[in-house]
């Protein structure tokens, strides 16, 4: 069996291409770095759009990296049902570019978050996290200024009913309320999926909590789900 | 040359928490009266036309496009002939 092959793209001031880069390497799998004035993906079977501050977040956070060459193919590669995730900037990009619904908004401390964060499976019926238990906790670390996930009140209904919502923000004991989330979120949401369940954008980082060496690595289902995901159908 | 200045602000249903927070310290420095403040963007954008509708149009579509969030926000802008 052929090894699966991520493509991660690099724009100016992503910092996380690298950890998702190794991640994947570390999951069996072929990784290539493809920059942002590239047209072409490299064959690949996931694209990840990695954290950082593309375009130091000028405007708003994600608002230029759309227009870059890459994320016309990208987009393509999306439409033709090819997974695509998005983390903490890279879920900005694709709100931005359209490929998901909603808006991230500065987060209601007004505070930059870096910490350990539990965040609850909401949906484990994805090529993203097919290898997670129904409401199964983890623990995956956020780190944003803007996570504050937006969407008007249809919007919402929406992402409910197609069951779009896949992580939510919670406590150790899985419990959802204001109290257990960390920068005001509607809905405690910290994770979606298109409408088809192809393209996926989160707020935490899997790729930083996808090692035993980590004190968390509840991480790793995320890409062990997309291994399995990718033999079973592709 | 005509120059345009566009206001971007967020729709009245999304939260502001930056507005909040200077609401709240305008508070502490005495000014009671204040029920609310919005914080928003504003640019000014110089065009080397002389047609005003046509900067109209472009201007929407560069607020549609680049500028503004649909999402979260709404546009307004006001022009005014420069002469040279």
């Amino acid at each position: 069996m052929s090894k699966i092959c991520y493509n991660v793209i690099t724009f100016p001031g992503s910092n996380c291409d690298h950890d998702a880069f190794w991640i994947a390497k570390l999951h069996n799998a072929k990784s290539e770095l493809i920059w942002h004035k590239d047209d072409e993906l490299k064959n690949p079977d996931v694209v990840i759009i990695p954290g950082g501050f593309s375009y130091g977040d000028y405007l708003r956070c994600g608002a230029i990296a759309k227009f870059s060459s890459i994320m016309k193919t990208v987009v393509d590669f999306a439409d033709k049902g090819g997974l695509v995730i998005g983390i903490c900037n890279g879920f900005q990009i694709l709100t931005e570019t359209q490929l998901l619904p909603g808006t991230l908004l500065m987060n209601n401390t007004l505070h930059f978050i870096c910490q350990h964060q539990y965040v609850k499976v909401e949906n484990n019926n994805t090529p993203f996290t097919n290898k997670y238990n129904e409401s199964e906790v983890l623990d995956i670390p956020i780190a944003h200024k803007e996570g504050n996930y937006f969407i008007d009140e249809p919007g919402l209904k929406k992402l409910r009913e197609n069951n779009q919502i896949v992580f939510r923000y919670c406590d150790e004991n899985g419990q959802i309320n204001n109290e257990s989330n960390p920068n005001g979120s509607v809905y405690n949401i910290a994770g979606i999926v298109n409408e088809k369940g192809n393209v996926l954008g989160m707020m935490p980082h899997p790729e930083r909590a996808a090692e035993t060496i980590l004190s968390s690595h509840r991480g790793a289902g995320v890409f062990e789900s997309i291994n399995n995901w990718v033999y079973e159908n592709l | 040359m005509i120059k345009a200045k566009v206001y971007v602000t967020l729709k009245p249903s999304v939260l502001d928490p930056q507005g909040k927070v200077i609401t709240n310290a305008l508070h502490t420095l005495g000014y009671d009266s204040i029920e609310e403040t919005r914080a928003s963007k504003f640019f000014e954008i110089s065009f080397n036309e002389s047609d005003i509708d046509i900067v109209q149009t472009k201007l929407h579509e560069i607020c549609d496009k680049v500028l503004a969030n649909p999402n979260t926000e709404v546009y307004s802008f006001n022009l005014e002939k420069i002469n040279e």
